[in-house]
Parts: C-alpha cells; structure tokens; sequence
C-alpha cells in the first residue's frame, strides 16, 4: 500500500517534468514534498513495527515484521536512493551484492542448523 | 618527455580547476610532477608503471614466498630431518600459502590487469588513477608488514586457512596470527579499491565501438575476478576483524571453551576462499586464451562460450564453498548439496579446456614460450582439476581431507594452472611492457625446467597423500614410512629434487630478464602478429597510450585491420601492416590529450594503514598517529584537484599538449 | 616519449572521450564505484548480522537481550536516523538546485540527527555494561557490541564526511561536480539507514 502511495507520487512527479531526463543522471527523483510523504509512510511503517512488539498477533508476528523491513528497505533504496529513477546498472551492482550476501549467509546459517539438529 | 603536463585552458578543463588552483589546495607544497628519476615512480598514477611496480613487488614476493618452499621441502627431504624446528615449520607454511596466494599470484594478476586492461580497451588510464596508485602502496606496504613479523617474534603459524582453534592466543602465542590477519586486511584494501577501480574501468572507458562482447578476453576475465573481489573481500574482512577482535581485545568468537562455535571461522573463510580460488587462476585462464589464438593463427574457438562459462565459474564459485568443509561434520544434506554444486562447476571449466583444444585443432602453431606455457596450462590444469572432481566426490573426500592428495591438487590448478598463465603472459607481453623480446632459447629451459619440476614435485605427492602422509607434517620417519613402491621415504626424495629443479626453471627466468635487458635490442611493435588493441600501440606504449582513441568494429580489433577474409575462398591475406595502422591513427591524433597528475596522497594514505596495524599489536599511541595521517590525507586527497597548477611545474613548459583524464578520484 | 605527434588536430568528435563526463554507459564514475562500494559492504554488514544471528542467544553471564533492549530509546533513535535520510535526499536535492544555502543547512541538520542517533548508541552501550553486559561477557555481548559498533562507526565516518562537505561548500572547494558529490555521500548515508533498518528488526524487534 505504502509502495503504491509513493509510486503515484513518483509518477506526477515524472508527467509534470517528463522533459527533465535530458539532463544526464540529474533532475530525476521526487519533488521535496514527495521526499516528505515518502518519509512521512516511513515513519508510519516505523512506528507500526514497533506497535506490533506490544500486541499479539500470534504466528503473524514474524512474517509481519520482516515484510515491513523489507518494504521500508525497499522504500529508502528506491526513493532516497533513486535506484527507481536510475539506470538499471546500480539496481543490479547493488542487488547482486544485496542478493549474493542473503543466499550465502542464510545457506550458512542453515548449515548450523542442520549441525545441530545431528 | 616531449608531453609535459599542462594545466589545461578553463574551457577544456571541465569542472576541475572552476574554483581551486592545485597549489592552494594542497597547502604549502607543489605537485610532484617530476617525469623522470624516482619520484615519477612512488608518485605515479599511471597505470602502467604501477602495472610495472606491481609485477616487480609480485616478482620478489615469488621468490621470498619459493625459498620458503624449498625450506619445507628439504625438511622433507630425509627421515627424522632438522633443518626446520616443529614450530618454524608451522611459520614456513603458513607463510608460503599466504605469500603465494596474496602477495604473488592475486598482485601478479593485478600487475597485468593494471597494464593491459586500459591498453585494451582503448583508455588512456584507469577510471581512478589516484586510487590506483594508493592500491598498490596497500598492497606493498601490507606485504612488508606481514612479512616483518618473521624479525618480530614469529610469523603466523596456523596454517593459511588460519582454523580456531589454531589462532586462538593459548595455541599461537606469538603476535604472528596478529600480523597475519592486520596485514591480509591491508592488501584486502588493495584487492577492493581495485576491483572497483577496474570495474568501472571497463564498464565506463572503452573506445567507442567497444561493445562488453567485442572486449579481448583478458579484459572479460579480469572484469569477473574483479566482481568475485568486490564480493568476496568483504566476507574476509569480517573474519579477520572477529579474529583481530577476539585476539586483541578478548571477544570470544571461536573460542570453543566459551559456547563458540568453531565451524563459523571456517564459514567465513571459506565463503571468501572459493571465490579466491577463481579469483587466482581466471586472470590467466584469460592471458591463455589471448595467446593461444595469436600463437594458432585463428580466433580463440567459441569465444561467447569462453566468456560466458567464465561467468558461469564466477557465479557458481559462491555455492560451493563448503566442499572445504565435508569433514568437518556439516550434516548430510549439506554435504549433498555442496557435493552436487561441486560436480556442477566442472562443466563450465570442460568448457574452457575444450575451446582451448578446438582453438589449437587445424592451426598453424608456433611453439614459441609463452604458447608452451599455454599448453603447459592446459595440460597441467586438466590434471588438477580431475583430482579436483574427486575432491567433490565426499565420501572420497573424506579420505582425502588434510593429506598430501589435497597439496598435489591445489598445486597442479594453482602452480599448472594460475602460475603457468602468468608466465606465457611474462613472455607473451614482455615485448610490448619493456620494448625487449625474451630469450626464446632460455624461455624453453625455463618452460621445460619448470614443467619437469612440477611434475616431479606435485605428482609424487598424489601417492603420498593416498598413503596416508598428512598435510603440514613435519617430520618422517624411516620406521613409519613403509616399503615397496608407494614408501614415503622415497616419494617424499623424488618431491624434493622436484622442486629444486622447479626452483632452478624459475631461476632461468630471472636469468633470462636480466640478460634480455643486457643484449637485446629494441623488439619489433608486432612481433607475435597479434590481435588485440593494446598491441596497436607505440613500443612500450607512450604515457597516454594512444595518440587517438581507436574506434572498434570487430572483436580482435587489431587483426581484423591486418588482414581480410576473401568471401570466395575464405583465404585470410594482409591488407595492411603495424606501421601504416599507426600511421593512418596519427593523422587524426588528439590534440589534447588529458592525463592526472601525480599525487603525493595516495602512498600517504597507504602509509598510515601500517602504523594502525603496527599500534594495535604494539602500542596504540601509534595507531592513532596512523589514524591522524590517514585522515588528513582523505582531506589533502578530497581537495585536490586531478591536474596540477601551471605554477606547480618548475619550470614552466611552454606549448605542448594538455593532459587531463578524470575530474574525481 | 618524445616521437609522439599529438599536434594534429582531431579529424573527428574523438577528442571529447578522454573528459571525465563522456563514459561508455553513459553514467558518472563515482556513482558507479559508489553503488559498487554499497553491494561490497551488503556482504560486510551480512556477515557480522549472520554472526550476531549465530550467537544472539548464547549469554551466559548476563542479562537476556529482552532484558537489556529498551525498545523506547531505540525506537526513537531508529526514527531519528531514518529521518536524517529525509533531511539527506532534500539535501541532495537542493544541490542539484545549486542552492548552496539549502544544501548546507540539510547537511547540517542530517549531520546534527546523525549524531543524536550516535549519542544515543553511546548511552544504551554504557547502559548495557553497568547491567552487565560488556564486550567480553560472553559471545552474545561480542557479536551484539561488533555490529551495532561497526554501524555506528560507518554513522560517525558519515558524519565527519558531512561535516567536511558542509566547510567545503561553504568555502567553494570541491573538486568536480558539487551536487554529485552531496549525492554520493547522500548514497553512503542512506545506506547506513538501510542497514539500521535490518539491524533494527532483526536485533532489537525479534526476541531471541
């Protein structure tokens, strides 16, 4: 929900100044106030985490939390980053580290487990 | 130098001089802009000397790195033998691993990456002269540093895979696994800045025309290893940090006795550690698949299949670390996993070896020495790298784990494979980097010499391994070493003599340099025909490598200027030769040609990363004096400039052209 | 190197491709190194999260991590940092404005929240040790004091940078591209937010 909220944003911002790409990798991203709405859901997720360690939810409390990790990570990356509104090279340099860094220490984590369970 | 280095007219100069002039910038002193005596060396940023300076570090650090493995083999040369104690042999293991792995094969591979990959592509430097030269300066001082410890109470002394509990304070005592792990974190530095450096060099700098799949295949090469450093490095440097931090400040994170566990250390390492065994033998997987074509007169076979299995090995090095590790007791479905993994990375090799065939299959060959060691490497590799799928074979593996089996594999892949490559690009290149051709007649005593001696040193040991001779051991005995044809006694002779004659091949190198530079004349510009565009360049090449920037067409660029394919026939015949391309290259030569200026910064900065590691083991006042110099420098090196004030020349030049080259970095 | 000829001029557009601005992508340098820079420092911090993941509930000696977390204090310096990513990218923004005065008020202020989250880390770790926690305790205190130490050490690294591009703006000594340069280090900055965003659910939200 947060993603989409930000993603009309992103997009009035790009029909109101569509002609600024010409500017090489400058004049992309969101206007200052679409910066404050982007925090302004960051801040919302924030203070949603950390609601969700006071209530019970049950077996929900794990995935829940990751999700908005992974959303407010997202979030920050694309926006803040411009990853959204930059060229595909940095998206990949960064993911493939982002990536790469995920599958091999949850591959050795898992390794610890299967130790243990021995 | 006819090209003395101008500040440029503010109209050429982009943004750089629109607010700072150099001299203010950078406080009281003038740039070091000298071009010749030994200030245009230790305040370079061309990437050709650097390339150069990098090579001659590598150079010493082989020999320092082989003398140690003389020393080991003739403590194994004879029952019950003396010439090393139990615990300065632990010191000469560990040492020789580490120099060969970081202080030889990693910055020899560097030294050809530097020099040649701008060549290639057709830039005039890399894209960060300045971090260029402040890499190598990590490099050279982390490996003195390291290399010091020997005169400060002892060298590292747990093996270069560094176990816990082996590095725990109560089994190494002296300050040698400190050294080991501060010093490995120096050159790591090096390793990261240039992988980045590299990476956008070749993503950044090519000629026009220049497409990722008309690249020579060095540069390919080198662009994987680049990324297996850039992802690799870091995973090192969290595990020498924990082991600096448990060591030096009493953390606990592989002390078993506190609930640690020790398997973490061998994650980590070995995480880092499988890609840096692509990381050692890519870069010549890519300087044998640039002389074998030249040296068949054809184009290397499938070069799409040689780039993308070379991808493939780069991306499939990252799943199976944990073969290093079936005996350790990771569980069966971990095993199996990283066992199927294992088998999985052969294919894309079979791929290179193949293409390699098929590319010398119908060829008009010339045994010259580098083509040999070309050869050398298939072969020898192709033997490595069978013992290898045994290794992958776990229950196998299990048998084999911590024996002399292992030793005779790494070395046939690491000594046939990686350092094999790096002499055929010794011989290969030398008359393009010194203007000086090799002696072709020692080159062959040095080949053969050295072919006979790895296989009399690494093949015996094979047998040993199989019988049950463990690694890192010390001393035999005649009582233990069984008779008949597989005793230890004899095989563990036959390893030593081997590797005197393979220390006496390298030597015939070294012999050959200097008398190459004594007698030989200029070489010829193109005296292999070669393909590529760093030969399509003035010998040795001049400091902004070329007078204009070429345009691209075709892979192997260079050849297909030399000669056309006749439609009908498919007969290949000349059309044009070295000095009419250069020729026709000089009518449109850059007028201005904009290179960096040197930089005192960077061996500056470099400097202060040594006096932090020297103040944790000894005293801390010095590590912060070495924090103060590091961060004064980051402030004198974020100022500065690329290209040095008009006034900063002594004296003033007048005319010539302008150089410039990047406005950061 | 005197045989070289470069006094002939260019026959056609080439002698443009050695300026820094023309590259084959099409892309800065920097921003490429930068970008290259966050992926290496993913395994980095990837490792020293997995190593914290490892140990997190091997304290013995002290008090549990759901004892010693004080979920307020980090909450509201979790908020703190994450809004500095604000005042960054409006940073960042207004340097492509050129609006220096912007640009250096925005700075300040993500240097002075930056800070604040700093100060705090500061105040919990002294907190944790007079509860009985300390660095040696066991390997639950070594893993936690290693990574929130490193991120802190990379938020302080950020701020010095700050602090320094706030004087170098102000004194008009940038080298090259000014807004480039407010974005790489806006790129470095942001990236250590992300990582606290991790940290922050990973350590302090999920109970051992």
């Amino acid at each position: 929900m947060s993603i989409q909220h930000a993603t009309e944003v992103a997009d009035t911002h790009d029909a109101h100044e569509g002609h600024a790409h010409d500017d090489g990798a400058h004049g992309h991203g969101l206007t200052d106030m679409g910066y404050v709405k982007v925090a302004l859901v960051l801040a919302l997720l924030t203070a949603l985490e950390v609601a969700l360690t006071y209530v019970d939810v049950g077996s929900l409390f794990m995935p829940l939390l990751l999700l908005l990790m992974v959303v407010k990570f997202v979030t920050v990356v694309s926006f803040f980053m411009h990853l959204r509104f930059d060229n595909k090279i940095f998206s990949w340099l960064f993911y493939t580290g982002l990536f790469l860094a995920v599958g091999v220490y949850l591959a050795a984590l898992c390794t610890f487990q299967f130790f243990a369970g021995n | 130098m006819a090209i003395s280095e101008r500040n440029p007219v503010p109209a050429l100069a982009g943004s750089a001089s629109a607010y700072v002039t150099p001299s203010t910038s950078f406080g009281v002193f003038k740039r070091p802009v000298q071009s010749t005596g030994w200030r245009s060396w230790v305040f370079t940023v061309d990437h050709k000397k650097l390339g150069i300076m990098y090579g001659v570090v590598a150079m010493i650090f082989f020999i320092i790195g082989g003398v140690e493995a003389l020393l080991i083999r003739l403590q194994l040369a004879a029952p019950n033998n003396r010439v090393l104690s139990a615990g300065a042999y632990n010191q000469m293991f560990t040492m020789h691993a580490t120099t060969m792995v970081f202080l030889f094969v990693m910055p020899m591979a560097a030294a050809f990456a530097n020099y040649l990959v701008p060549l290639q592509i057709g830039a005039r430097d890399v894209a960060f002269p300045r971090l260029n030269a402040f890499g190598f300066w990590c490099f050279l001082f982390g490996g003195i540093f390291l290399n010091t410890s020997w005169f400060l109470g002892g060298a590292a002394d747990s093996g270069w895979f560094a176990y816990a509990p082996n590095t725990a304070l109560a089994f190494s005592p002296s300050h040698g696994v400190d050294f080991w792990a501060l010093g490995l974190q120096i050159t790591g530095i090096a390793s990261l800045t240039g992988a980045i450096n590299l990476i956008v060099t070749v993503l950044n700098m090519r000629a026009p025309g220049m497409s990722l799949m008309k690249m020579p295949i060095f540069t390919w090469m080198v662009l994987v290893v680049q990324f297996l450093l850039l992802f690799a490095i870091p995973v090192i440097t969290v595990a020498l940090f924990l082991l600096t931090f448990q060591r030096s400040f009493g953390a606990a994170f592989f002390s078993v006795e506190k609930g640690a566990d020790p398997l973490l250390w061998q994650h980590l390492f070995w995480i880092f550690g499988h890609p840096e065994v692509y990381i050692l033998v890519l870069p010549s997987f890519g300087i044998v698949s640039e002389v074998l074509p030249v040296f068949s007169k054809k184009p290397l076979f499938g070069y799409k299949f040689v780039v993308f299995s070379g991808a493939a090995i780069g991306f499939l090095g990252w799943g199976v670390w944990a073969h290093h590790m079936f005996a350790s007791g990771l569980g069966p479905v971990s095993v199996a996993v990283f066992s199927v993994a294992t088998m999985a990375i052969a294919l894309p090799t079979g791929v290179k070896i193949v293409n390699w065939t098929m590319t010398l299959w119908g060829g008009k060959l010339r045994f010259t020495t580098a083509m040999l060691f070309a050869v050398g490497l298939i072969v020898e590799f192709t033997i490595g790298g069978l013992s290898g799928v045994t290794h992958a074979v776990a229950p196998s593996d299990t048998q084999q784990t911590d024996t002399y089996y292992i030793v005779a594999h790494f070395h046939y892949v690491l000594f046939g494979g990686a350092v094999f490559g790096l002499f055929a690009g010794f011989y290969y290149w030398w008359p393009k980097i010194f203007a000086k051709m090799l002696n072709e007649r020692l080159g062959k005593w040095n080949f053969w010499l050295m072919v006979v001696g790895m296989n009399l040193t690494f093949g015996p040991m094979h047998i040993l391994g199989l019988q049950g001779q463990p690694r890192r051991m010390q001393v035999w005995t005649a009582f233990r070493a069984g008779d008949g044809f597989f005793n230890l006694a004899f095989w563990n002779r036959v390893a030593s003599v081997g590797s005197f004659v393979l220390a006496i091949g390298v030597l015939m190198f070294l012999i050959n340099v200097v008398y190459t530079h004594r007698t030989a004349g200029v070489a010829p510009a193109d005296p292999w025909d070669a393909r590529s565009l760093e030969w399509m360049t003035s010998n040795p090449p001049a400091e902004h490598n070329f007078d204009a920037i070429p345009t691209v067409h075709e892979l192997d660029e260079f050849f297909h200027r030399k000669y056309e394919e006749n439609e009908a026939t498919g007969e290949i015949h000349q059309v044009s030769t070295y000095e009419e391309i250069m020729a026709d290259e000089a009518t449109r030569a850059d007028k201005h040609i904009h290179l960096p200026s040197p930089s005192y910064w960077p061996i500056i900065l470099a400097l202060g990363l040594p006096l932090i590691a020297y103040g944790l083991i000894f005293a801390r006042l010095l590590a912060v004096f070495g924090g103060v110099i590091i961060l004064l420098a980051m402030f004198g090196w974020s100022m500065e400039p690329s290209v040095a004030d008009e006034s900063d020349y002594d004296p003033p030049v007048d005319g010539g052209p302008t150089k410039e080259l990047a406005t950061l970095g | 190197m005197a045989d070289v000829a470069v006094h002939t001029p260019p026959a056609d557009g080439h002698g443009d491709h050695s300026q820094g601005h023309t590259t084959s992508t099409g892309l800065s340098n920097n921003k490429l190194a930068m970008w290259m820079f966050l992926g290496s420092e993913c395994l980095l911090f990837g490792g020293l999260i997995s190593t914290y993941m490892l140990y997190r509930g091997r304290h013995e000696g002290s008090p549990t991590p759901s004892q010693l977390y004080n979920i307020p204090l980090t909450s509201v310096s979790s908020f703190v940092l994450l809004m500095s990513s604000l005042t960054m990218v409006l940073a960042v923004s207004a340097a492509q404005r050129r609006d220096d005065r912007n640009t250096m008020t925005w700075l300040t202020v993500t240097a002075l929240l930056g800070a604040t989250f700093v100060g705090a880390q500061v105040f919990e770790f002294t907190e944790f040790v007079r509860e009985g926690l300390g660095f040696t305790t066991n390997l639950f205190g070594s893993s936690f004091f290693t990574l929130t130490g490193f991120h802190g050490v990379h938020v302080t690294v950020g701020i010095i940078m700050l602090m320094a591009l706030v004087g170098m703006v102000s004194r008009s000594r940038i080298p090259g591209d000014k807004a480039e340069v407010v974005e790489m280090i806006g790129l470095y900055w942001h990236f250590v937010d992300i990582v606290w965003i991790i940290i922050f659910t990973l350590v302090y939200l999920i109970p051992s």
